[in-house]
């Protein structure tokens, strides 16, 4: 790298840095580190000596002069395997979701590419439209569409169904990330096939293909590239989601999100195991993706979005 | 009736888009039959190979194999392959995966995969580029395997489909060359698309020249250079000046401002008729009062010969001739009686085929369909 390139990725570097590196670093530091009270001299306190202390001090009337320190600890991070279960709860249900916004993109994404230039914009643009909605909107519209009293279930009874009980559920849950997050299978899927030259797939077919090998001989590994970002990019926000599990799961649900949301703005407040769940979820999301990344062939391009 | 027919075309007609592509093509093929289709762009030559490959249906026609109708037959259960014209290789397959693509789909053991695969890269001349990523290989390489992944499945068709385009010149007559070869290794019949005349007349048994849709003429290359049916074909097949004139009688034709002597008959008295004389047939003589006069305009260089624009009465002649005679001058012209070629009067005045870069995306858009 020349100085004059350097000088222009200054901007950038810096920019990461300030927003990506160093909060990264702060995430870390309050993960590894916990609040401990001390006396005036600034020696640790065990429970016991504090609570003497503070006794102490009602019976003379005097107020307790303590101070704050803070310290290494590994603490918050075991603490988090006590959440395991909603870490893997999340897991479980963004998996379900990525899952099935990829056998509906799929096919989806397949029949936009091959249609005429003019249409795929347009369908694409369909595809998009959600999007231009505010998020809170969308979720919200769901949950009066989903309601014991809503929409659906009006129809329902018109047709003298019982009401169902959709609304707080875990399919509910699954449902609003597979609405929100479709677009972002279908984006990446899209853009990988449309580069699919239609002679290859004739090519296949002149060999001797019928319509199944051609899609899972040639359509099939040349999109793999596509698959991997798509799944990323559904799994990722559908993990780590606290609005859509807030919303339509009714808080009965609890998912990572809600989790780290409630050490951070909710009753819980602890920041230092809030980091320390983000850290995990971090650790655990990079795994995942190491792993989808092994679907990306090391010959093929992979496709960044 | 031909005995070893194996692909008919019956009047085969073909739209896009309300634009008439093809308006009835009736084309035989024969066994081991090297056959070029041949024609400018957007004649509908690349169309109909692709009905012969099962990739397009006409809108009405028959396409018979071996006397039967094959019109509704998909591409995979034909006994044809194709040579796509840019190849078209499977980019997340390696060489031997490529070639070998053919013979996995019918399940083929694997011994009998690696013995087919290797005979077709020694084939077409690659041996150990086996575990190559197609993507490192050039042009001229990618070509091969194209060719070694349509022959592993023993075609008695093979497609071909401007093959060469995108080949260097020099490359390109040693694949001529090669492909010749190989087919009458084969012993296969070839259906081979080109805008190239030269390359048509190098390797063909039967060239098609096709127009807007329809075939002008099928001929072996010999018939289709010497006696070419219309103005069109002799302008597209080398080059050629296409004079007005007019048939007085049998064997005497007018034009340049002169009688003639020809070898034509058949025509109606006074008949307007194209004559066709090719530019190395004509003799540049010292001009005399006995023959047509006429003044040297421009002069080129061409390697074997020198080009030489002559404007003779109100026309211009393109000549060919070893020896270059000075601008400005003034030669006279001498023709043989076999040398004119009297054509009817087709609606085609002049055509003029330079491979120009509009030529070439109306190629594609010809691909496109």
């Amino acid at each position: 790298m020349n100085s004059r390139s350097k000088l222009a990725a200054a901007p950038y570097l810096l920019w990461m840095i300030v927003f990506i590196v160093v909060p990264l670093i702060l995430i870390a530091v309050f993960a590894f580190t916990t609040s401990v009270t001390c006396d005036a001299e600034g020696n640790l306190l065990t429970e016991e000596e504090l609570s003497e202390y503070l006794a102490e001090c009602e019976e003379n009337e005097v107020e307790p002069e303590l101070t704050e320190r803070t310290v290494f600890t590994i603490k918050n991070i075991l603490d988090v395997s006590k959440y395991s279960t909603v870490l893997i709860n999340s897991a479980w249900l963004a998996l379900i979701a990525t899952a099935i916004c990829l056998v509906i993109a799929y096919p989806l994404a397949y029949m936009i590419s091959r249609m005429f230039y003019t249409r795929q914009k347009l369908a694409l643009m369909l595809v998009m439209l959600p999007m231009w909605m505010n998020f809170l909107l969308r979720t919200y519209a769901w949950m009066t569409l989903l309601e014991k009293n809503g929409l659906i279930n009006r129809l329902l009874g018109l047709i003298g169904i019982a009401p169902l009980n959709m609304i707080n559920t875990q399919g509910a849950v699954v449902l609003g990330m597979i609405y929100n997050y479709l677009p972002f299978m279908v984006m990446p899927l899209y853009s990988v096939m449309t580069k699919i030259d239609d002679r290859t797939i004739e090519a296949a077919q002149d060999l001797g293909a019928n319509g199944w090998q051609v899609v899972s001989r040639v359509i099939m590994p040349l999109s793999m590239p596509g698959v991997a970002s798509g799944i990323t990019m559904v799994f990722v926000p559908s993990v780590s989601t606290f609005i859509i599990s807030r919303m339509l799961g009714g808080g009965t649900n609890m998912l990572v999100g809600d989790l780290i949301d409630l050490q951070f703005l909710g009753n819980a407040y602890n920041p230092n195991l809030g980091a320390a769940i983000s850290l995990v979820l971090m650790v655990f999301i990079f795994l995942c993706m190491s792993i989808t990344n092994q679907l990306d062939n090391e010959d093929m391009e992979g496709v960044l979005l | 009736m031909d005995k070893n027919k194996i692909i008919e075309l019956k009047d085969i007609t073909m739209n896009y888009e309300g634009e008439p592509v093809l308006r009835g093509i009736n084309l035989d093929i024969h066994d081991k039959e090297f056959v070029t289709l041949l024609g400018p762009s957007g004649c509908g030559k690349t169309t109909t190979l692709r009905i012969v490959g099962g990739f397009l249906t006409p809108d009405s026609g028959d396409v018979l194999f071996g006397g039967k109708r094959v019109n509704d037959v998909p591409p995979y259960k034909r006994p044809v392959n194709t040579v796509f014209q840019k190849y078209a290789l499977f980019p997340h397959l390696n060489v031997y995966e490529n070639v070998a693509f053919g013979l996995r789909l019918k399940k083929t053991p694997e011994t009998e995969v690696a013995r087919r695969v290797g005979e077709m890269l020694e084939l077409v001349d690659l041996k150990g580029f086996d575990k190559r990523s197609v993507n490192q290989l050039s042009g001229g390489q990618q070509q091969r395997i194209a060719i070694a992944r349509a022959l592993i499945n023993n075609p008695k068709v093979l497609l071909l489909d401007e093959p060469l385009g995108a080949l260097d010149l020099k490359l390109r007559k040693e694949m001529q060359i090669e492909l010749k070869k190989i087919q009458q290794r084969m012993e296969i019949t070839f259906i081979y698309v080109t805008h190239d005349q030269e390359e048509a007349l190098t390797m063909s048994d039967t060239v098609v020249v096709m127009k807007d849709g329809t075939i002008q003429q099928i001929g072996t290359p010999q018939d289709i250079y010497n006696e070419p049916r219309n103005a069109f074909v002799a302008d597209f097949i080398g080059e050629s000046n296409i004079l007005p004139g007019i048939m007085h009688k049998d064997y005497l034709v007018e034009f340049a401002g002169n009688n003639f002597e020809c070898v034509d008959k058949g025509f109606s008295p006074m008949e307007p008729v194209d004559v066709v004389i090719r530019p190395e047939d004509i003799q540049l003589v010292p001009a005399s009062d006995e023959v047509l006069n006429g003044v040297v305009e421009n002069v080129q260089f061409k390697g074997v010969h020198y080009e030489i624009i002559v404007r003779a009465y109100s026309d211009t002649w393109v000549i060919h001739s070893t020896r270059a005679p000075e601008v400005g001058s003034i030669v006279g012209i001498t023709l043989t009686p076999e040398d004119i070629h009297i054509m009817k009067k087709s609606d085609v005045k002049k055509v003029n085929y330079f491979k120009s870069e509009s030529e070439a995306e109306a190629s594609d858009i010809e691909q496109q369909i």
